[in-house]
């Protein structure tokens, strides 16, 4: 676990992205005070996945809409799959597993 | 003593034809017999559950205690051996008789299956790993076998060979389809549509498809390996099902003595050639020479025998029927009825085709009759061609309008012109009077009907019908599918009832509405309540900004790049040479990769990268021209009286005034308008969501509900006014009827004619409802709250709010054009 930054640069049932290692990954804030990170860049047509609306289950890309599983990255409309990873909060950082 | 009726069979026909005896209220004493040990299904269906996309338990027709409840004596699982024409009794393999007064056969038929070497297997039916497709067990075994396996080969490619081939792809990961002839569907379709069919299978779907292949040999020792071809080739596969066509069940009541050609000969009543008390209905029965292979003729079979048993009319006759077949295969659409081509000189043959889009259509007509129809790739226009073929209705002097929505209703049958017993939906057998008698007893929505009715089902192509004919029914009382009538999918309200839900409990963020109304947050519906809360409570809105669209977060329109476009207000497409001359300095400071005239008459600067946005602004130091939101987006003018010599108004001078008041106004889709100097129309105001045209005698004249994107239709005439303020009035009033009144992403062109343009007048222009000064004061407070959005570039509404998501460089390169 690492810290990538701090729970205040992304508001509250949005996302934003980070980049760890050479590798982009989004991380959602929801509303329910959890978070959720995937990979940034959406595996339809490579939109920006953290500029997506969420809800507690899932996220749906600004550019086509198709809708992803937040927690298993699993697609909700025929897509490809999303790799999910391991998110933490501690205190106010935000604390990313193992990529791979 | 009752009349003793025995039917053989409890298929489609069989079940059908006794449901409309007791639908007459004969008085028989009714025995069935059905090979399969359970009550009756609709067997069209299998495809679908093949595909996966209906559940086993939602295709019964009658369950057991349906027979109960109607005095049935059911046996299923119980084949009938023989008949005894004149001791009247038939026999059952299990060795009991039953004697009758009256008999039918509905014994319907089976998979033809070509004596392929290998196919069987010698005493134990079929090679394994080799299906037909025809029972519920066939479908039931096809599956668990193939979730199992990798390759399919389907031999057939008719109707149900693609349904095979098309359900299979559900199960396995390979599928081929062989077919016989030169092209799919050779019976009904011709060999141009044929080709179009068979490269959006491949292309579309993923089956490969190969045409002229005899299959010679089914490989495979213990299990299938493969199929072989005449030409040679072995295509390797562990499933093979074989769909190539069927044959009548008519050996039985041959080898009873009675005539069979390839099914059971017929009169025009259903009775068997030369008897008295034996008749013959379905797939079982030749009628005129004609075997039938699909549901609807068997209805008009079913209806005539009922007629004639019970009394009822002995003399109706059956006179054939007109075939409409129609695929039912997801995202490949195929129907076609009657003649495949022209076949007379003096034949009218319109074709139109589009072959990158998989689109061929065809339509013949001799004397003024549609003939034949065939469509591929588009089919709607299908349910207005099969009335038309089957009742041979007068057709629209346009012949195109036989081909395409030309805009108008033209080519809709009229509900209320339909007779009683005239069917609606001919997979399931569905008639208008069914359907109405459906929804007087209370049903009244239309998903509803169809649970009960079973109507619009089958192939899907009635639906539209039957909405309209439970709307007819409903009268005035039609209710609205629930899910369908909600303003947003996640919280199950109208409109009408959410706004006043949002009233009562003073919901005014999106988070409280979830909270008390709907329960889960709902990703799908936060655009749609924000736009609605805001227009609700204007400043007293809380804005969550997680509730908005990633365009109304940055204020900007997402590319397929992940970059954003700039479109900066120029009111009435009017702008100046020091506006253009900033414009241009600002994309060349930016490097801005493309630069565009818009449709909505200003100018684009494309591939913004999202942070780069607040400095483009700056720089711009222009307002927001709002191309981005479900608002009010620009007000294409033409130059007008001032200098078109034409010109009868000043549109030019109109049209800013619009856009100046009514800039940035949301609503529950876009609001584009138009103004132009006269009826020559340069600024396309008939299409518009509101157009204003200039008409001599200083008057302007109002149209709303046009449209010129995907749809396209000319607007209604609201009104007629003599000034420009009075232009002004109206359309803040009716954009704000209609932000108060259409569904989340509803356009103006759907909802002016829901409405109905004459009771938007009466609303709009008369305040027949007395809400005029209501609208208006809404509206006008919705003006004042306006605030150009670009000015967040100086306090950023979030954190991060222009931070980039993506690095540009893993995105698809838009290029750059110098
Ligand atoms: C997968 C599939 C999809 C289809 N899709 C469509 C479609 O989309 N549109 C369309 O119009 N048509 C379609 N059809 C065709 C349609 O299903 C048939 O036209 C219809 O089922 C024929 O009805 P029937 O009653 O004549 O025969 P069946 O429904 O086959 O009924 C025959 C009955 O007779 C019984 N029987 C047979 N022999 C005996 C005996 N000796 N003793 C006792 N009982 C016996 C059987 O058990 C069965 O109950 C499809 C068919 C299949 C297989
Ligand atoms: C993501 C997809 C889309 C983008 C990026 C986009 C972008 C734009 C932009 C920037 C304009 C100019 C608007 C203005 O000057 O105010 C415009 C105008 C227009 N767009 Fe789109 N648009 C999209 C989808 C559509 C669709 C799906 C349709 C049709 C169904 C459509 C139909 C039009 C029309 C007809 C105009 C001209 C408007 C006018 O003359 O007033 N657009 N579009
Ligand atoms: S619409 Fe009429 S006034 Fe306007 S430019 Fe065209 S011809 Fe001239
Ligand atoms: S017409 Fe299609 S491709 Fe062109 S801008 Fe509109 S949506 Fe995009
Ligand atoms: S790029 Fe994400 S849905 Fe198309």
């Amino acid at each position: 676990m690492r810290a990538i930054g701090f729970l205040d640069e992304i508001p509250l049932g949005e996302g934003r992205t980070f980049a760890v290692d050479g590798e982009m990954v989004a991380v959602f804030r929801l509303r329910d005070g959890s978070v959720r990170a995937t990979q940034a860049v959406c595996p339809h047509k490579g939109g920006p996945l953290a500029d997506g609306q969420i809800d507690l289950k899932q996220v749906l890309c600004p550019l086509h809409l198709n809708a992803w599983d937040l927690t298993t990255g699993c697609s909700l409309s025929g897509q490809p799959d999303l790799a999910v990873y391991d998110v933490h909060i501690d205190n106010d950082k935000i604390l990313l597993g193992e990529l791979s | 003593m009752r009349t003793r009726l025995v039917v053989i069979g409890n298929g489609m026909a069989g079940a059908r034809t006794v449901e409309e005896i007791l639908a007459r209220g004969g008085d028989f004493d009714i025995t069935m017999f059905g090979d399969e040990p359970y009550g009756n299904y609709n067997r069209i269906m299998l495809s679908n559950v093949l595909a996966g996309v209906e559940d086993e338990s939602g295709i019964f027709l009658n369950d057991l205690s349906w027979y109960a409840d109607n005095g049935i004596t059911l046996h299923t699982g119980t084949r009938i051996e023989r008949i005894d024409r004149f001791a009247k009794r038939v026999y059952a393999e299990d060795g009991t008789e039953t004697p009758y007064d009256k008999l039918i056969i509905a014994t319907g038929s089976r998979a033809f299956v070509p004596p392929i070497p290998g196919i069987h297997r010698p005493g134990r039916g079929y090679h394994q790993g080799v299906f037909a497709f025809r029972t519920l067990d066939d479908t039931r075994s096809m599956i668990r076998y193939a979730k199992e396996h990798q390759r399919a080969v389907v031999i057939g490619g008719g109707l149900l060979g693609l349904e095979a081939a098309r359900g299979l792809q559900n199960h396995l990961p390979h599928v081929t389809l062989v077919h016989a002839a030169g092209h799919l569907m050779n019976a009904q379709l011709n060999e141009v549509a044929g080709e179009t069919l068979k490269s959006s299978i491949e292309s579309r779907l993923g089956i490969e498809v190969v045409v002229n292949g005899q299959t010679t040999e089914i490989l495979g020792k213990h299990a299938v390996t493969g199929v072989k071809l005449g030409d040679g080739r072995v295509i390797p596969c562990d499933v093979v099902v074989v769909a190539a066509g069927i044959r009548a069940n008519a050996e039985m009541a041959a080898a009873s003595g009675l005539p069979v050609g390839r099914g059971i000969v017929v009169d025009d009543q259903m009775r068997c050639q030369d008897e008295d008390d034996i008749y013959a209905v379905g797939e079982c029965a030749q009628h005129r020479g004609e075997v039938y292979g699909l549901v609807a003729p068997l209805w008009d079979q079913a209806k005539v025998l009922a007629d004639h048993l019970t009394g009822v009319n002995p003399f109706a006759e059956y006179h054939g029927s007109q075939v409409a077949t129609k695929l039912k295969v997801a995202g490949v659409d195929v129907a076609a009825m009657g003649l495949k081509g022209p076949e007379r000189d003096d034949d009218e043959s319109l074709t139109f085709t589009e072959p990158r889009k998989g689109i061929y259509k065809n339509v013949i007509i001799r004397d003024g009759r549609l003939v034949g129809a065939t469509m591929v790739g588009d089919v709607k226009k299908v349910a207005f061609l099969m009335q038309a073929f089957d009742r041979g209705l007068a057709l629209p002097e346009e012949r195109a309008e036989l081909m395409f929505d030309l805009g108008g209703p033209a080519g809709e049958v009229k509900v209320e012109e339909m007779a009683d017993d005239e069917q609606v939906c001919n997979c399931n057998g569905v008639s208008k009077g069914a359907i109405c008698s459906t929804v007087q007893s209370g049903c009244k929505t239309v998903t509803g009907v169809m649970d009960k009715t079973r109507a619009g089902k089958g192939c899907g192509t009635c639906k539209p019908l039957v909405q309209r004919i439970v709307e007819w029914a409903a009268g005035g009382e039609v209710e609205e599918d629930p899910a369908a009538s909600y303003y947003v999918p996640g919280i199950p309200m109208p409109k009408p009832e959410l706004m006043n839900a949002i009233r009562v409990h003073s919901l005014k963020s999106v988070s409280a509405v979830f909270a008390t109304l709907g329960g889960e947050e709902d990703a799908k519906s936060k655009m749609g309540l924000a736009s609605l809360l805001k227009m609700m409570w204007g400043g007293e809105y809380v804005d969550e900004r997680d509730a908005r669209f990633i365009n109304d977060r940055v204020h900007a329109n997402i590319q397929r790049d992940g970059t954003f476009s700039v479109v900066p207000q120029m009111k009435g497409g009017v702008t100046t040479p020091a506006q253009l001359r900033r414009i241009a300095e600002v994309a060349e400071k930016h490097g801005v990769p493309m630069v565009k005239l818009t449709g909505g008459q200003r100018i684009d600067l494309l591939g913004v990268p999202k942070e780069k946005l607040p400095q483009v602004w700056a720089d711009l130091d222009m307002p927001s021209g709002y191309a981005y939101g479900k608002s009010f987006r620009t007000v294409k003018t033409c130059v007008g009286s001032d200098f078109c010599r034409f010109g009868v108004g000043d549109s030019t001078a109109l049209g800013i005034a619009l856009e100046e008041r009514y800039q940035g106004i949301e609503g529950p889709g876009k609001m584009k308008l138009a103004v132009t100097g006269c009826p020559r129309n340069c600024a396309e105001a008939y299409v518009k969501d509101l157009g204003v045209v200039a008409i001599d005698g200083g008057k302007w004249e109002i149209y709303v509900g046009g449209a010129a994107g995907a749809h396209v239709r000319k607007g209604d005439l609201l009104t007629t006014v003599g000034t420009a303020e009075e232009v002004i009035t109206l359309t803040g009033r009716f954009l704000q009827y209609y932000r108060e009144n259409a569904n989340w992403l509803e356009r103006t062109y759907a909802f002016v004619p829901r409405i109905g343009i004459e009771r938007v007048r009466e609303i709009v222009v008369d305040d027949a409802d007395g809400i005029a000064a209501e609208l208006d004061a809404a509206m006008a407070a919705s003006v004042a709250a306006y605030r150009d959005p670009w000015k967040d570039r100086d306090d950023p509404a979030t954190p991060g709010q222009f931070r980039t998501s993506l690095p540009l460089t893993v995105l698809p390169q838009v290029p750059v054009r110098a």
